[in-house]
């Protein structure tokens, strides 16, 4: 082990000579701490209604004020037919047809069922449904007033709706810890397998394998500094929660430097495996993507693994950083515990046993 | 004076292609050994093998006494190499590269100083020695490169061309240090395409289609092929050649 230092001085000097990695390691969490979650939003809003009035009574004009004064929905066109509605929707330019009938106010005053019509366009299904529904409690909510005798404060009863641990429904709290899970997902998976792949294309790890040095110092010398670079980059990850979006976590941070430690270890074990198998960057990069993509899409960072299908859920067994998510979130947000998560850590403990296992077995100085 | 290599039958096939098809033959203890070849003809290969870096199909040998097949690690600790590619790192400096290598065989720091200090001296590269290696010309990357495969003081040191693509003037400094490294029993194994890199050498083994085809000391070759340098033996041997470039 006397040649580690030495071999872990080099990859720190290669790293701060090259032109382009550092500004990347720092530009990469900060673009996605700072934008990404204002933007990766799932909440609904903005609901375009075109409005069908074919009533013109006062009744009718409350409603729609009502519908003014939700901030979900925007109204953005009146329509005189349905015909011009629905082009509206052809066009994209509303997501929801509202359509009051006419006699609306008579018939309703006469005790009548009344109809209102709501058509959604669903291409973005969510929209669609969600708009639909709240929409459609908004009109509930208005005919029974009307019916209970008018607009006097409601009676006694109901419900109170609190929200446990994000109580504001703040999608960004909701993000935030899994957008930090993106940055060391992509930088410390990535990056050690494209620096190993380089050595190869550029044929300078055949000059290391033909000295005496183990492979486990090979591996070990490739991975500290990134190990090291993970968790500064977790560390000022962590400070931009504070800072910008007032974000501390309500658990522990030792929790939360354990769970990462553990994830970190995990990617580059993985990107390890992924250059002993690639023979060039090209290889590496789109292997790195693939697995990237299905990681970021199946591991609850941006839709929640319960509304997966059956078959789906039990994939995310095997998706690791779904742990580490459980880990984010249940530390950030819920306050959870190492002994309330730990199945959490044994399963990224055990990934990270196989994986840089596997990363040094099929490292081979001979062939 | 012992052999410091010394192969045996040693193969190498990939699939049905066979690089180096039963080549048997030793080098003696601060020799200057000429491995010669076309291209293709299976020099690297069997070099590779030598090294450390590719397992024998079949065949024995032994590098600096240990065996090829199953000791490959003890013999790294006791032999340099410089590839035809590369050597050093490019976007380290000089002075980092020396550093690098010397760490990695374990040379103690006071020696590194020490023996880093009276090599750039020697190399006449004192003020080089916080230049990029990138930014040095062909000809001093190589005097470098040879420099820090022999730092460590090993048995034997593997050239792969080194040579290549460097002015004659630089190729003939170049040659000096061989020499010189020789003298101080380092053994010295080289593979080259300049035939008159060859008439330096101590012994020769020239290489065709996998197979040793002619070895021995340059006057003899030339003796025995009747001709007057070493480049018309090679041409005679190169022209059986049945493999393409």
């Amino acid at each position: 082990m006397k040649a580690l230092p030495y071999l872990i001085h080099k990859e720190v000097l290669q790293f701060k000579r090259n032109p382009f990695l550092p500004r990347l390691v720092i530009m990469f969490p900060l673009m996605l701490m700072l934008f990404l979650p204002w933007a990766t939003t799932l909440e609904v809003k903005n609901i375009n209604v075109t409005l069908i009035d074919n009533d013109h009574s006062s009744a009718s004009r409350r409603l729609i004020n009502q519908l003014k004064a939700s901030s979900y929905f925007s109204l953005t066109n009146v329509a005189y037919s349905y015909e011009e509605a629905y082009k509206k929707v052809e066009a994209s330019k509303a997501d929801i047809i509202f359509s009051i009938p006419a006699n609306f106010e008579k018939d309703m005053v006469n005790g009548k069922d009344v109809t209102l019509q709501i058509n959604a366009n669903s291409v973005n299904g969510t929209k669609g449904s969600l708009g639909s529904s709240y929409l459609s409690q908004i009109v509930n909510e208005f005919l029974t007033e009307m019916r209970s005798g008018n607009v006097t404060p409601k009676a006694t009863g109901g419900f109170t709706i609190r929200y446990f641990y994000n109580p504001t429904l703040n999608y960004r709290h909701y993000m935030v810890p899994a957008l930090m899970i993106i940055v060391i997902l992509m930088l410390c998976g990535a990056l050690p397998a494209l620096n190993i792949v380089g050595e190869k294309e550029k044929g300078t790890i055949e000059q290391l394998n033909v000295t005496p040095i183990s492979r486990t110092e090979f591996i070990l010398a490739k991975l500290i500094p990134y190990w090291i670079m993970g968790l500064v980059l977790l560390t000022l990850c962590f400070f931009i929660a504070w800072l910008v979006y007032g974000l501390v976590p309500a658990g522990s941070y030792t929790s939360l430097y354990l769970g990462a430690l553990l994830f970190i270890f995990v990617m580059s074990g993985l990107g390890l495996i992924i250059s002993n198998y690639s023979s060039n960057m090209l290889q590496a990069m789109l292997l790195m993507f693939f697995i990237i993509l299905i990681c970021n899409l199946m591991s609850g960072i941006f839709t929640p693994i319960s509304s997966m299908p059956h078959w789906a859920q039990m994939m995310t067994y095997i998706i690791f950083p779904h742990y580490f998510v459980e880990i984010m979130r249940g530390v950030y947000l819920q306050g959870n515990t190492i002994p309330e998560l730990w199945t959490n850590y044994v399963a990224l403990f055990l990934f990270a046993v196989v994986f840089n296992g596997w990363a040094i077995m099929s490292y081979k100085k001979q062939v | 004076m012992a052999d410091v290599i010394c192969v045996n039958g040693l193969t190498k096939r990939f699939g049905d292609f066979v690089a180096v098809n039963n080549i048997t033959f030793s080098v003696k203890e601060g020799e200057i050994f000429g491995f010669l070849g076309a291209n293709g003809a299976g020099k690297t290969t069997a070099m590779r093998m030598l090294c450390g870096l590719s397992f024998p199909s079949e065949g024995t040998g032994t590098v600096a006494g240990f065996d090829i097949a199953k000791q490959s690690e003890k013999i790294k600790k006791h032999i340099g190499y410089m590839s035809q590619k590369f050597s050093l790192y490019e976007d380290l400096t000089v002075m980092e590269n020396i550093q690098l290598y010397a760490g990695i065989y374990g040379v103690e720091k006071e020696t590194m100083k020490r023996e880093s200090t009276a090599l750039l001296k020697k190399l006449d590269f004192e003020n080089k020695k916080d230049t990029l290696v990138s930014s040095l010309p062909l000809g001093w990357k190589q005097k470098l490169a040879f420099s820090a495969a022999i730092f460590h003081h090993p048995k034997i040191v593997f050239l792969d061309e080194p040579t290549g693509g460097v002015d004659p003037a630089t190729r003939r400094q170049f040659w000096e240090m061989i020499y010189e490294t020789a003298a101080n029993g380092i053994t010295i194994f080289v593979t080259t395409h300049y035939m008159d890199e060859a008439e330096y050498c101590n012994r020769v083994s020239i290489m065709v289609d996998g197979k040793i085809e002619a070895l021995n000391t340059p006057k003899n070759l030339k003796e025995q092929f009747h001709v007057d340098s070493m480049s018309k033996v090679f041409d005679q041997l190169a022209r059986r050649a049945k493999r393409g470039e």
